[in-house]
């Protein structure tokens, strides 16, 4: 009795698929939201974001307590010289003089200062007397971004004039490179492909698969919950449509509004954030595609469970926060403590924005990106398998 | 030979079109429709009154495959509504009180998407949308985005969209409600009309008596997810004539609610409704139910300022059955500013 062929449920789909993209493109405000969107996260999340070479004009106290060595100030005094030299050449930091550490302190706290040096009472005794001069640096712990820069940066600095102070030293050995006797390594950086990425290269990829997979996982919950409650769902199911139709056609939909996003991306990227592309467009497309199968799944899922728009949007923010911060979008995933990093491995999210990430910065092709392909086309064959029945269920209620 | 056909035809005539079985739907442990069996005949006019949450809509969304039984069976046109549910879908149309249109697409984009879920050739559908937006007079209109419209002007959309598959059996779910009194008579003379030209089959819910009454040509009386009484028009209100009842308007000019609770009191009284300060409404029966009445009153010092002896309406008939008013009705009392039009009558708004 039920004959329904493969045509006629892909054709069905067209229709239901023509209708909603005829209604998104007939809301104008709907229009220009789905360009803003992504303007926005780019230039919000590309701007503020912190890279250490960036950061200049911290302000810092020093505090020197050292009582010298025999009446002589002279290490003390050398390294403030020093410190003072250096700093000139990058304007890392904006120095001031501070009476003690009580006052150091109380300065961070108020938030004058960002963090400080301290040079101790002992200091010029110990080099004089053969030993390591201890320096301290005082950071403001509630901010912890700032605080490892801080660090990161006098260490820099310490570390160059312990090394200028150390080839002072070898001289009077007479070895041909005194640099080479102190440092006998010298570390060079060199990344897969010429050029230098910024972190606009880092985050695209990563916000490009977000949209595109958030399109359908909370488009087309919004989308369905939405027809069922102005009662529009009715007019299509007492048509003699198959199920699927239905499903299928509101996912051609929601999918081609997500890659027209997501091309809204790719342009803003490379035409105002110089991000370039160094693997294959076509890849990239096919990777966003498959981005969008894998979570087709699960946006079906959420679907079957909700009954009006509000639980919808609602569950969708809930799902899609975590994911955004746990897939490795905004954030790299190495930074996160060994549970999350748990966690992201089952998000596909992760493998589908490492994948994009491989390929549209490090020029990766097919081969270098296989697992991810697996893991996504697995979960998104195995998210359907559990969508479809559940869908059937709710369908007939 | 001859007689052969006209038996043919006039088993035709008497065919159900629809027959639904010991049907059931429960939601959770609130049974909305409760083990109900009737037969609807092939061109009939078939109304389900009843109150808000009496189990009519969902008995109208079990027939129409949007919803599946918890128990008994449903068949339309032959066709189990469960088991052969796209048979069923290509033979009925619904018009619901949530109208099934898009605002964002024209009158006739929207027409021809439904019309395209159908496998419509291209041809016959674009000749049968015009044709129905020429009858419902909206050609004028059929590029106008639909969210433009006046509400009179969606629901003919609403109606005609049901009509793309010229349905044998056409489910309206409360099609008058929200409409002011033009348009539901404006709707209700289309329905008449389309039952009467192309021999459709139509079942109507509806808590409105008037639809019911105008419309319909038998009625089931629904309360409680049970139909208590079901008849033609007629037959239903002699359920009061015919036993021996009779409806009472009764004015009294110091009405007080102790005699009201007296006359309550009264054996013979089924029912007292107080309609205004002055004005009660009694269901009675037996022969001395005017004495009593007239004696109640004035034992309590009553001054009556007219009775008058009524013909039973729709309404006596459900309070009489069940003990209670339908509830809900107060739509009904808006009253007509203009006169009945004709359908399709030009709009009004048109943004």
């Amino acid at each position: 009795m039920r004959k329904m062929t493969a045509q006629t449920i892909l054709n069905h789909s067209f229709r239901i698929a023509w209708k909603d993209l005829t209604e998104l493109f007939r809301n104008r405000l709907g229009l220009v939201l789905l360009i803003v969107m992504p303007l926005f996260m780019m230039v919000m999340v590309g701007f503020i974001y912190p890279s250490n070479g960036t950061i200049s004009d911290l302000q810092v106290g020093v505090v020197n307590e050292d009582t010298g060595f025999n009446g002589t100030f002279m290490p003390s005094q050398g390294f403030l010289i020093g410190l003072n030299q250096i700093n000139n050449q990058t304007h890392m930091l904006i120095m001031s003089n501070v009476s003690s550490i009580a006052d150091l302190t109380d300065q961070v706290q108020r938030g004058q200062l960002e963090g400080g040096i301290v040079i101790p009472s002992n200091f010029s005794q110990s080099i004089m007397s053969g030993q390591q001069g201890t320096i301290i640096i005082v950071s403001d712990e509630s901010n912890p971004q700032i605080s490892a820069t801080i660090q990161g940066a006098l260490k820099g600095v310490f570390g160059a004039m312990s090394t200028q102070l150390a080839i002072n030293n070898v001289k009077p050995l007479n070895a041909t490179n005194s640099l080479a006797v102190v440092q006998p390594y010298s570390i060079q950086t060199q990344g897969v492909v010429s050029g230098n990425p910024s972190y606009f290269d880092f985050i695209a990829p990563g916000i490009m698969a977000m949209t595109v997979m958030m399109s359908v996982m909370t488009g087309l919950p919004v989308a369905i919950s939405q027809e069922k409650e102005i009662g529009t769902m009715d007019g299509m199911m007492v048509a003699p449509v198959n199920r699927l139709s239905i499903l299928l056609g509101k996912t051609i939909a929601q999918t081609a509004r997500g890659l027209i996003q997501g091309v809204i991306i790719l342009a803003l990227a490379i035409g105002i954030f110089g991000v370039a592309i160094q693997g294959s467009i076509l890849l990239v497309f096919a990777l966003l595609l498959l981005g969008v199968f894998s979570f087709v799944g699960l946006g079906i899922v959420v679907t079957s469970f909700t009954k009006d728009q509000e639980t919808a949007q609602m569950l969708m923010m809930t799902l899609m926060f975590p994911m955004m911060f746990l897939g490795g979008v905004f954030f790299p995933i190495q930074q996160m403590p060994w549970y999350m990093q748990t966690i992201a491995q089952f998000l596909p999210l992760t493998y589908a924005s490492n994948a994009l990430r491989k390929v549209m910065v490090l020029g990766a092709g097919v081969p270098q990106i296989a697992n991810e392909l697996i893991i996504l086309i697995a979960f998104g064959v195995v998210m359907i398998a559990i969508a479809l029945p559940v869908f059937r269920k709710m369908m007939t209620r | 030979m001859d007689n052969i056909i006209i038996d043919v035809i006039s088993k035709m005539a008497n065919e159900s079109i629809i027959e639904v079985n010991h049907l059931t739907k429960t939601f959770k442990k609130f049974t909305a429709v409760d083990d109900i069996s009737f037969d609807v005949k092939k061109g009939e006019i078939f109304g389900l009154l009843g109150p808000n949450g009496a189990g009519k809509s969902t008995t109208l969304r079990m027939l129409s495959t949007l919803s599946r039984p918890t128990k008994g069976t449903a068949t339309i046109g032959g066709y189990d509504t469960v088991k052969h549910d796209m048979e069923v879908r290509k033979l009925i149309g619904i018009v619901s009180e949530k109208m099934i249109i898009y605002n964002r697409l024209t009158a006739k984009e929207n027409l021809w998407f439904f019309g395209s879920l159908f496998n419509i050739p291209k041809d016959t559908l674009n000749k049968r949308i015009d044709d129905l937006l020429e009858l419902v007079q909206l050609t004028k209109w059929k590029n106008a985005q639909v969210g433009t419209f006046s509400t009179g002007m969606r629901q003919r959309m609403n109606v005609i969209r049901a009509l793309l598959n010229m349905p044998q059996v056409l489910f309206l779910d409360e099609p008058t409600l929200g409409l002011d009194p033009q348009s539901s008579v404006e709707i209700r003379d289309f329905i008449k009309k389309l039952n009467q030209e192309s021999g459709t089959t139509v079942i109507i819910t509806t808590h409105m008596m008037v639809d019911a009454d105008l419309l319909c040509d038998r009625i089931a009386i629904v309360d409680h997810g049970k139909i208590i009484a079901l008849d033609t028009s007629t037959n239903l209100k002699k359920i009061i004539s015919g036993a021996d009842t009779m409806i009472i308007k009764l004015e009294i000019a110091n009405l007080t609610p102790n005699l009201i609770e007296s006359i309550k009191a009264l054996k013979c009284a089924d029912a007292v409704t107080q309609e205004n300060s002055t004005r009660l409404h009694i269901i009675v029966h037996g022969e001395e139910a005017f004495d009593n009445i007239i004696d109640a009153v004035r034992e309590k010092n009553g001054k009556i300022t007219s009775m008058e002896n009524l013909q039973p309406s729709l309404e006596d008939v459900f309070l009489h059955i069940t003990g209670h008013e339908v509830r809900d009705s107060a739509d009904q009392k808006i009253p007509m500013q203009h006169g009945p039009k004709q359908f399709g009558a030009s709009p009004r708004r048109v943004r």
